[in-house]
């Protein structure tokens, strides 16, 4: 398997302003290590005894989309949930390797989950509010950090669920309708300004539309291109057009004989669509795949 | 080698019939089970007719004339409150504990193998043990306190169980979303979880309380059997035998007073209390069932609310 330097991935994601030689963007690189988000080295999940994700080393560069695709089965999910070591809630479930978020590793014994959580918020494949009120599922991560004046709280809600272009079907009835009350969609996007509201640098998102309807889907996506102005996400989608829409950067993941997912390639998703430099990828794409 | 079997075979009239069977079997089933509940309240309705009356239900007891409830009445509720008081925090804590903390271990085996045992031991034997232990043992005599200690022995297991399942029944998303927003275990469950699971806990409570109104057999050694004396319900002093707010006085409830009245009561009008106590006692289990309900509805709305 072939990893593609760092260079050849950013060259053709990064904002224009590098769109200059390819080696002065890789000086560049070396030189300014805080683009970097979140990079993972040899990182492999296991459930007991099986291995789920092998050795798959990546980086995720600050504010931009990175699409995880593959079969199922090819351990994207459970790599995605090692962002916000959600697999530590699995009986069994096992990961070795770093994955470092701003440099720090986060498998550190020492760091805290739930100061991670709030910096790496999650969306789910189903939309899952809270059965309460619109208000109070956008306020109950701030409420649990401690968060109880009125007026802060007003504010957080009403600026995450703005931000999360839902406002305006909702605002009339914030305190009154339960979020379980909304249609798919709109409870997708209540749950994104959920997320919102506690403030992370990360977004991920496992597979987030695959629930909804074409054109709340649509919603999201214009969403997510909006929310990568200021936010890191990582979303695992089924739906190749979804990650050849939204994201910036594609890694397309595959089991092998073992059954263990890896990582095939991963490069910028014009190349990864137009020209990938494994067989295995261009199988995927063209839908030749399994 | 058979052939394809027509479709206008007649084997499938047995199938038919099973059909019909099995519909009317379990129509019959839910039919009866509301018939027992209604014959045995409009027995009571028509039996305790003209002697459940404001006075009946306000009145101290008379050996010689139709005489009144309260005292029995009164002491129901007091040991009911006493011991949810003590099952429900408890089996609720330890419902929690088997739910979202103990791994599937011989431990919890062992937990799960005795909440089965105990909720199983004939109430007689329970009553029995409470004898031994608080009257015999400690001394203590017949209290409203040892009644209620004894009742709790029987339900807690039933309470830890109920809560337990009423706990695991809460979808695993609702736990994930919240752990996933950076709140604590003990955030997830004090704020999702156990709100969820009101409904399934309140179950519980119904159940467990049930168990309480209706005893009999546990309260007969602990809590005691007779006619209780006249209570003055401005008398807080706790230690008083005559004060209704002492939890260490003999305390005759409504189901061990009829009980004590159908197998030694003497005059004549024993028959009509019985049958107006056992009303009182059906409709005390009907009320204390709505309003169960009723506050677990208002209690999730209160805890998904703030």
């Amino acid at each position: 398997m072939s990893t593609p330097t760092n260079a050849a991935v950013y060259a053709e994601t990064a904002p224009p302003r590098l769109v200059v030689a390819q080696s002065a963007i890789a000086d560049e690189f070396a030189a300014r290590p805080a683009d970097v988000k979140i990079s993972t080295e040899k990182v492999s999940i296991m459930y007991g005894e099986k291995v789920a994700v092998r050795d798959v080393s990546l980086t995720v560069q600050e504010r931009s989309i990175l699409a995880l695709i593959g079969p199922s089965g090819s351990g994207k999910s459970t790599f995605l949930r090692c962002f916000n070591r959600m697999n530590d809630l699995i009986p069994g479930a096992h990961v070795q390797g770093a994955v470092n978020l701003d440099g720090e590793n986060i498998m550190d014994p020492d760091v805290s989950v739930v100061e991670l959580r709030r910096r790496v918020g999650m969306v789910f494949q189903r939309p899952n509010p809270f059965p309460m009120s619109i208000y109070e599922n956008v306020a109950y991560g701030p409420r649990r950090r401690g968060q109880n004046d009125r007026r802060k709280l007003d504010e957080l809600v009403e600026t995450s669920i703005k931000r999360a272009a839902l406002w305006d079907e909702v605002k009339d009835d914030l305190k009154r309708k339960s979020g379980l009350a909304l249609s798919g969609g709109q409870q997708q996007r209540l749950c994104i300004a959920r997320v919102l509201a506690t403030d992370p640098d990360v977004i991920l998102m496992d597979e987030p539309a695959s629930a909804l309807d074409p054109v709340s889907t649509l919603r999201i996506e214009e969403l997510m291109r909006e929310l990568r102005q200021a936010y890191t996400i990582v979303i695992v989608t089924h739906n190749m057009q979804q990650a050849a829409r939204v994201s910036d950067v594609t890694a397309f993941f595959t089991m092998a004989d073992d059954r263990a997912g890896y990582l095939v390639e991963v490069g910028p998703t014009g190349q990864i669509f137009t020209r990938p430099n494994e067989r295995l990828t261009e199988d995927y794409i063209s839908g030749r795949f399994g | 080698m058979t052939a394809t079997p027509s479709l206008r075979r007649k084997t499938s009239r047995g199938s038919i019939l099973a059909d019909r069977a099995a519909t009317v079997v379990l129509w019959g089933t839910g039919a009866l089970v509301l018939l027992i509940l209604g014959a045995i309240i409009v027995h009571f309705a028509i039996a305790a007719w003209g002697v459940v009356s404001p006075s009946f239900i306000l009145s101290d007891p008379s050996d010689v004339a139709l005489g009144g409830i309260l005292p029995v009445l009164w002491n129901s509720i007091y040991i009911l409150a006493l011991t949810m008081v003590i099952a429900v925090p408890v089996g609720l804590l330890g419902g929690i504990y088997m739910s979202e903390y103990a791994s599937d271990n011989a431990v919890t085996g062992a937990i799960r193998f005795a909440e089965e045992a105990i909720s199983s031991v004939p109430s007689i034997v329970v009553g029995l043990f409470g004898l031994i232990l608080f009257v015999d043992n400690f001394h203590q005599g017949f209290t409203a306190l040892n009644g209620a200690l004894a009742l709790t022995f029987f339900n807690l297991p039933l309470m830890t169980r109920l809560s337990e399942q009423a706990l695991r029944a809460v979808p695993q998303e609702e736990r994930s979303a919240s752990l996933a927003l950076g709140a604590t275990k003990w955030q997830t469950i004090r704020h999702v979880v156990v709100p969820l699971a009101i409904p399934g806990l309140i179950t519980g409570v119904i159940l467990t309380a049930g168990r309480v109104f209706g005893e009999a057999a546990v309260l007969l050694f602990t809590s005691g059997i007779g006619t209780p004396p006249h209570y003055n319900f401005a008398n807080f002093d706790l230690f008083s035998p005559a004060s209704p707010w002492s939890p260490f006085r003999p305390s005759t409830t409504l189901s061990v007073y009829i009980y004590k009245l159908q197998s030694e009561g003497l005059g004549s009008h024993v028959n009509q209390i019985i049958d107006g106590s056992a009303a009182i006692l059906i409709s005390m289990v009907l009320i204390f069932n709505l309003g169960a309900r009723f506050i677990g509805r208002v209690l999730t709305r209160r805890l998904t609310a703030a």
